[in-house]
């Protein structure tokens, strides 16, 4: 072969590899769901592609480039076999036997799939080890997505060639595994957005300070402070909570560009607020109506996994939960150290005044910055 | 954001589709399987070849044969299966720090396909300290640093192009990156000329050419040029899901949806072509729009479940475009332009902060656009959007 017809083939190469946009087909992935019944049985599902079985057993026996419910059904005993020889159930170490119950079809995104259900007899235990080894040595870049559903809730794994066993303590089989998974999201949604932080700190800053004759003045008791602090979170959760749920069901939509333009709009009024108060009423009332905006951005942050909205109601809680355990985290540091520091000068001066005109500009800029595309399309 | 792995495993829970059944016609085509022509060889010479390496695996040379093989199929048909069988058929020496050079090659080219640059290149400048004079292996290090976003980089690897190599591919190598690099004047000149020095019955080369030219000219606005490209490259020769995509969104910046359809009604159902579909019926309003979205975030979806990031650019338009979600398709453009930084990846993520509110989130698009001195009239624009409304 000469140089120039490999360079030919390394530009076309070049541009289906690196140019196209994505991966035309998609790549080879099965389907397996174990469902737990009584006394230790499994109740199994297994979605195969037909691409993958053709590819090691081969279905196409006439090898007209089409495969037939006929052909298929030829091969279903071949295909347990091989299917199962690639799966092992395990309870305290002991093998479960796997029995065949049916072979349906089913049609995913990429095509077509042989439906391989089957039972699986374990030891009644509190646990159940899985070892997949499906097609690795043929197509190492294939990938097993077992979802294990016991009757309190569910777990997934993806299973590979560097990580073909898992182990699952079926006590945990419950929706705790989920419901950090969502909850660690929303503590990742609050730590993750300045924009939140700022809001909360700003609010929080005059709680160590009482106002007296139009000026601050440090509070004696932590207690007090404390107290301030309560209610501000309690007032920012409630309203929060409140326009995530609508939000995140569908109830309540606005465009991104407004959610994130008001939400810098209320950074800049705490902020504005601790320099020169800007209402009479505590800063409770001032988090629970600007609150309201904060659980909208909040929303999006939740929207953007992608859940459909039949099974939104856990994962609505669990991200609230973590937005929650996110926030009070923020405040247990934030407030012994603020109250150390609020009798100096320091706090007064430079934190409750600096900090605040800092935050002041910035969110201003944000302001600036996300409203000023508003006309974008 | 990065979406978590084990979130990527909840959306699992949504991939199993509803209704299975069982068919009652045993006659019932459940799949198309159409044995691909390769392009040096038959499915008979696939066959005996898998046959011969099951039987020695440690035979390097019919493995690096067999291996070849799938690599063009999946170059072919853009199917990321025939990658991995040709892993498979590698595995003896997969792992290995030093394996033989076609090998070396080969892996190289698996890598770069699921987007494992940094892999890649190690492999390549390996190949090239041991062997300096391989054309290829030149060529595809340009290819990668492009795709990088590299053009600098790129330029130094299409050098020894010009003694390794014939002049149109070597000029081809050069334009593509000189083109990003504030040259696109001349670049385009350039591969101009050597097309019409080259021979016109070199039909890969010529569509390859072709389609650098029409790019080049979309980048400078010149549209009129552009489209006679492209419809000269679409006529040269086998007509690739890269052509036909650069293509696509060539017409739906033309608000051309229709001639869009007309493209792609005849095409395999693949990622990149199903988006451009989508959009299409989006803008001409159709009834089947749905379904294609449907199918779309099935796909996205997929990937998703076994944290592929090989398709996040094309997502960030499905979510920006056509399901309006800005925000997710910044995140999804932002992480993508962690690994490609193409002109077309610049793009999105530029759309993506304009509509999401955050041009700060943008910057590093910006950045880089100053420091290459890229010409594109549609980034140009977008940016300077940017700058009015940003920092």
């Amino acid at each position: 072969m000469n140089t120039g017809a490999v360079l030919v083939g390394m530009f076309a190469a070049a541009m289906v590899l690196v140019g196209a946009p994505a991966n035309a087909h998609k790549p080879s992935d099965s389907y397996l769901t174990l469902t737990q019944g009584d006394a230790g049985q499994w109740v199994g599902r297994w979605d195969i592609a037909l691409r993958d079985l053709e590819h090691a057993i081969g279905l196409d026996r006439d090898g007209n480039g089409e495969i037939t419910w006929g052909e298929l059904r030829g091969q279903h005993a071949a295909i347990r076999r091989y299917a199962f020889e690639a799966l092992a159930l395990r309870s305290d170490g002991k093998s479960c036997p796997l029995l065949a119950t049916g072979q349906r079809v089913d049609h995913h995104s990429d095509g077509a799939y042989t439906v391989l259900d089957f039972t699986a007899q374990c030891e009644a235990s509190a646990q159940l080890e899985v070892e997949y080894q499906l097609f690795f040595d043929l197509d190492p870049s294939h990938r097993g997505l077992l979802r294990l559903q016991g009757p309190e809730g569910e777990v997934t794994t993806l299973f590979s060639p560097e990580r073909p066993y898992a182990k699952f303590e079926l006590a945990r089989l419950d929706r705790r595994s989920s419901v950090a998974a969502y909850g660690r999201e929303g503590v990742g949604h609050v730590w993750g957005g300045l924009d939140h932080v700022l809001f909360l700190l700003m609010l929080l800053l005059p709680a160590v300070l009482v106002r007296r004759d139009g000026e601050w003045q440090p509070v004696v008791h932590f207690r007090a402070a404390a107290w301030d602090a309560v209610g501000v979170v309690t007032a920012f959760t409630l309203s929060h909570s409140l326009t995530l749920a609508l939000a995140a069901l569908g109830i309540l939509a606005l465009p991104a560009q407004l959610t994130e333009s008001a939400i810098a709009a209320s950074v800049f009024l705490a902020a504005l607020h601790n320099l020169r108060p800007i209402w009479k009423h505590g800063p409770a009332l001032m988090a629970l109506v600007l609150g309201l905006i904060h659980g909208l951005g909040f929303a999006s942050g939740l929207l953007d996994l992608g859940l459909s909205t039949d099974s939104l109601a856990l994962p609505l809680v669990a991200f609230n939960m973590g937005v929650e355990v996110g926030q009070l985290a923020i405040v247990s540091v934030f407030l012994p150290l603020a109250f150390l520091l609020r009798s100096g000068a320091l706090y007064r001066v430079f934190i409750l005044r600096g900090a605040s005109v800092a935050v002041a500009l910035l969110a201003l800029r944000w302001f600036l910055e996300r409203a000023s595309v508003f006309d974008s399309p | 954001m990065r979406i978590p792995v084990s979130l990527g495993l909840l959306a699992v829970a949504g991939l199993a589709t509803a209704a299975p059944y069982t068919p009652t016609e045993d006659s019932l085509v459940l799949e198309r399987v159409a044995k691909p022509a390769t392009p040096a060889g038959d499915a008979v010479r696939l066959k005996q070849l898998r046959a011969a390496l099951a039987d020695s695996p440690e035979d390097v040379s019919l493995a690096v044969e067999l291996a070849s093989h799938y690599v063009d199929i999946a170059r072919s048909h853009s199917d990321p299966r025939l990658y991995g069988y040709a892993e498979a058929a590698l595995a003896p020496w997969w792992s290995a720090s030093r394996p033989p050079i076609d090998v070396l090659y080969l892996r190289a080219i698996i890598r770069q396909n699921r987007h494992d640059f940094d892999a890649a290149l190690g492999d390549l400048d390996q190949l090239l300290s041991r062997q300096p004079r391989d054309a290829k292996a030149w060529f595809a290090r340009a290819v990668i640093q492009l795709a990088r976003g590299e053009p600098e980089a790129a330029l130094q690897s299409c050098a020894p192009l010009r003694r390794l190599a014939d002049n149109l591919s070597a000029t081809a190598c050069a334009s593509s990156a000189g083109s990003l690099l504030g040259h696109a004047d001349a670049s385009y000149r350039a591969l101009e000329s050597a097309l019409a020095r080259s021979n016109p019955s070199d039909a890969e080369h010529r569509v390859w050419a072709l389609t650098t030219l029409a790019e080049i000219a979309v980048r400078l606005g010149r549209n009129g040029d552009a489209e006679s490209h492209f419809r000269e490259a679409m006529q040269a020769g086998d007509r690739s899901v890269y052509l036909i995509s650069a293509y696509a969104d060539f017409l739906l910046d033309q608000e051309r949806p229709q001639e869009v359809l007309d493209l792609l009604e005849s095409q395999d159902a693949v990622d990149p072509v199903l988006l451009r579909l989508a959009l299409a019926e989006k803008a001409l309003a159709k009834e089947t729009g749905s379904r294609n979205r449907r199918r779309l975030a099935e796909r996205f979806r997929a990937s998703r479940a076994r944290s592929d990031e090989t398709h996040l650019a094309e997502e960030a338009r499905f979510e920006l475009h056509l399901r309006r979600r800005p925000e997710r398709a910044l995140d999804l453009a932002r992480t993508n332009w962690n690994t490609q930084r193409e002109p077309r990846d610049a793009r999105i993520l530029l759309e993506a902060a304009l509509a999401a509110g955050k041009p700060e989130a943008a910057q590093a698009v910006l950045d880089w656009m100053q420091r290459t001195r890229i010409e594109d009239v549609q980034l140009s624009g977008l940016a300077q959007r940017l700058r009015v409304a940003g920092p």
